[in-house]
């Protein structure tokens, strides 16, 4: 069989896949006070790692990544889950959050919020059951 | 009484879940600490329901957002006795699991699986807040879906759709009902919820979204809507069935009790003669399938129906005795109807077979199963000194007295027509004379009959130890019967 000419998409995807990662970055960041968040940080990050599985093949792919797709997403939770932990810790409510600004060095006077520890649970979660449904039903012969 | 245990029982499966997640292959570390997680939650029961009878209903306002504007979780005495139960309960039938369910469920995340569903089962018993209760009820429901589908056989497959069907179906309408209520009354928080109708003084529409509420529970109770579940119930393997008998029915109950007394109580003379003619409904047609099949499997689900009718009735009733029976009654179902489902499963594990003609005489092969049987199908039955009795007696003692004189009949008749269908289990299969050999058996019971000793030993102590519980049930009963304690609990004095 012809393999079909796609140097175009390969050579887009290279460049395209870098800037969706950096904006999914962006979107969870800008979360904490616009929108975006983890949820969307997180499928935003599944899209651009689809678009790669599409263009270059899935085994190609996870050569590279070989994380346990159910594993990230079980971590996720974890995480999310042990942050409303950390609250009981404090002897407040659980899921309580708490933030604080703190000098950071080169950043200056940073806000920095337990929420965030929350939000990459959540982005964490969001990519491992996307690609997890993804590759289960992509692998599937 | 702000608390932070009692997100515990919610958050303790869950954690322990993932973890069985990550460590995906290490089978021995997936048993153990299930079980781990199961004996936690009852010690976090024992301990709760100690802090209940000294200081009152226990409260958790999640993330520190006070009710009615965050997430509450609040724990009374029944809500905390049920965790209890589910936590005996299913210690019971992962143990039961451990030597039946078979590696490659195992290694298809039966264990982390069975804890999600524990999650929102003790989610649903202690949630204050009613979209909460769709949530848990929703992490409940997608966890069974993998579980009776787990291990694709041709029957799982077929039943999973119904199931999983009339499941959509019956959230679909959770849903709607929950945007109806809120749209009335403007809340979604039970205790807020209670005042609010109250206040309104339960007029014509409220009623009607109650009936649909009503609804929805009795899709998922399996009262009167119950013709998904013999073949739900009897596809999946004993330890997976067993778990879905004594607890996810038991949770549409508990759904309709805590809103039927905590909300939607002014107007008894329609809802609650509503739920008393759809529980006679359902332990006549439950009855008749339990006397009318020869399967094994089929005779013990009918009974699940029956019994679900028989504890409603008891709440219809809507008095002090009918309610402390129904305590009582849903308690000891709980645990009789594992272990029917173990025992039964055992048998069926044994001969290969559910049709009861095809055996007889296993008796004399398996007499310790076969005496425990005897037991389950006595205290299914109510016969005393066993767990069913105090209940029964509870239960019918309270319909009269609330003069629905038909329902009490209904009750005690269809307990006869229990005992009748349990019994013929029991004499086909056990006496007679013996058509099997040790070694023509399909299988053995090695590993299976501690749990099932366990269960027995339980449905006799609660039978002879009901005082032993006595004041937890009484306090129970008190909850449900005022609903000003659970508000006074929940709201601050500002917000009424």
């Amino acid at each position: 069989m012809k393999r079909p000419n796609d140097v175009i998409l390969r050579t887009v995807t290279k460049v395209a896949a870098v800037i969706i990662l950096t904006f999914s970055i962006h979107l969870f960041i800008s979360g904490h006070h616009f929108p975006g968040g983890g949820f969307i940080g997180g499928l935003t990050f599944t899209a651009a790692i689809t678009l790669l599985f599409l263009v270059y093949g899935i085994d190609t792919i996870r050569k590279n990544v070989s994380a346990d797709f159910k594993a990230v997403a079980a971590i996720g939770v974890l995480i999310s889950a042990l942050t409303g932990v950390g609250g009981m810790m404090a002897g407040k409510p659980f899921l309580y959050q708490s933030s604080g600004s703190v000098n950071l060095p080169f950043l200056g006077d940073t806000i920095l919020a337990t929420a965030v520890l929350f939000d990459v649970g959540v982005a964490l979660a969001v990519i491992g059951t996307a690609l997890t449904i993804i590759t289960s039903i992509g692998d599937d012969r | 009484m702000m608390n932070n245990l009692i997100i515990g029982p919610i958050i303790i499966p869950v954690i322990i879940g993932l973890v069985l997640v990550v460590f995906k292959n290490n089978l021995g570390l997936h048993r153990y600490l299930s079980l781990f997680a199961t004996v936690l939650i009852g010690l976090l029961a024992v301990l709760l329901l100690k802090q209940i009878s000294t200081g009152g209903i226990q409260v958790l306002y999640l993330g520190g957002w006070e009710a009615p504007f965050g997430i509450t979780l609040a724990a009374d005495t029944f809500a905390v006795l049920l965790v209890l139960t589910t936590a005996i309960v299913t210690f019971c039938c992962l143990w039961y699991a451990f030597s039946s369910i078979g590696a490659e469920r195992e290694q298809h995340y039966f264990y982390p699986l069975c804890l999600f569903l524990i999650a929102g089962v003790n989610g649903s018993f202690l949630t204050g807040d009613i979209f909460n209760l769709f949530v848990c009820f929703e992490v409940m429901l997608v966890a069974s879906y993998v579980l009776i589908s787990l291990g694709g056989t041709r029957m799982q497959l077929i039943e999973s759709i119904k199931y999983v069907l009339i499941n959509m179906i019956s959230s679909f309408l959770f849903l709607v009902a929950v945007a109806y209520l809120y749209a009335i009354t403007g809340t979604l928080n039970l205790a807020h919820l209670s005042i609010r109708v109250a206040q309104s003084g339960q007029d014509g529409l409220l009623t009607v979204v109650s009936l649909l509420f009503l609804i929805v529970f009795s899709l998922k109770a399996a009262l009167f809507l119950f013709y998904w579940l013999p073949g739900s119930y009897s596809a999946p393997p004993t330890a997976i069935a067993a778990i879905f008998a004594a607890l996810l029915t038991k949770v549409g109950v508990y759904a309709m009790v805590r809103l039927f007394s905590l909300v939607f109580y002014h107007d008894p003379g329609t809802t609650h003669l509503f739920i008393g003619a759809l529980a006679a409904a359902s332990m006549v047609l439950g009855a008749l399938g339990a006397v009318a099949y020869d399967d094994i499997k089929k005779i013990i689900t009918y009974n699940v129906v029956i019994s679900i009718g028989f504890v409603l009735a008891g709440f219809a009733s809507f008095s002090l005795v009918g309610i402390r029976g129904m305590v009582y009654y849903l308690l000891h179902d709980m645990i009789v109807k594992a272990l029917l489902f173990l025992s039964a499963g055992t048998v069926i594990h044994l001969t290969g077979t559910a049709k009861i003609r095809k055996v007889s005489g296993l008796i004399r092969l398996h007499p310790q199963l076969g005496w425990m049987f005897f037991i389950a199908a006595l205290s299914v039955s109510g016969i005393p000194p066993l767990s069913g009795f105090i209940g029964k007696v509870f239960v019918t003692a309270g319909v009269f007295h609330s003069a629905y004189y038909w329902l009490g009949g209904i009750g005690l008749f269809t307990s006869l027509m229990v005992l009748y269908s349990v019994m013929k289990i029991f004499m086909n299969v056990f006496w007679g004379h013996t058509n099997l050999t040790a070694e023509t058996e399909k299988g053995t019971t090695q590993g299976l009959l501690p749990p099932i000793v366990a269960l027995t030993a339980l449905t006799i102590a609660l039978g002879l130890g009901a005082e032993g519980i006595h004041s937890f049930v009484d306090l129970a009963v008190d909850g449900l019967l005022n609903p000003n304690l659970y508000i006074d609990a929940v709201l601050a004095q500002n917000v009424k």
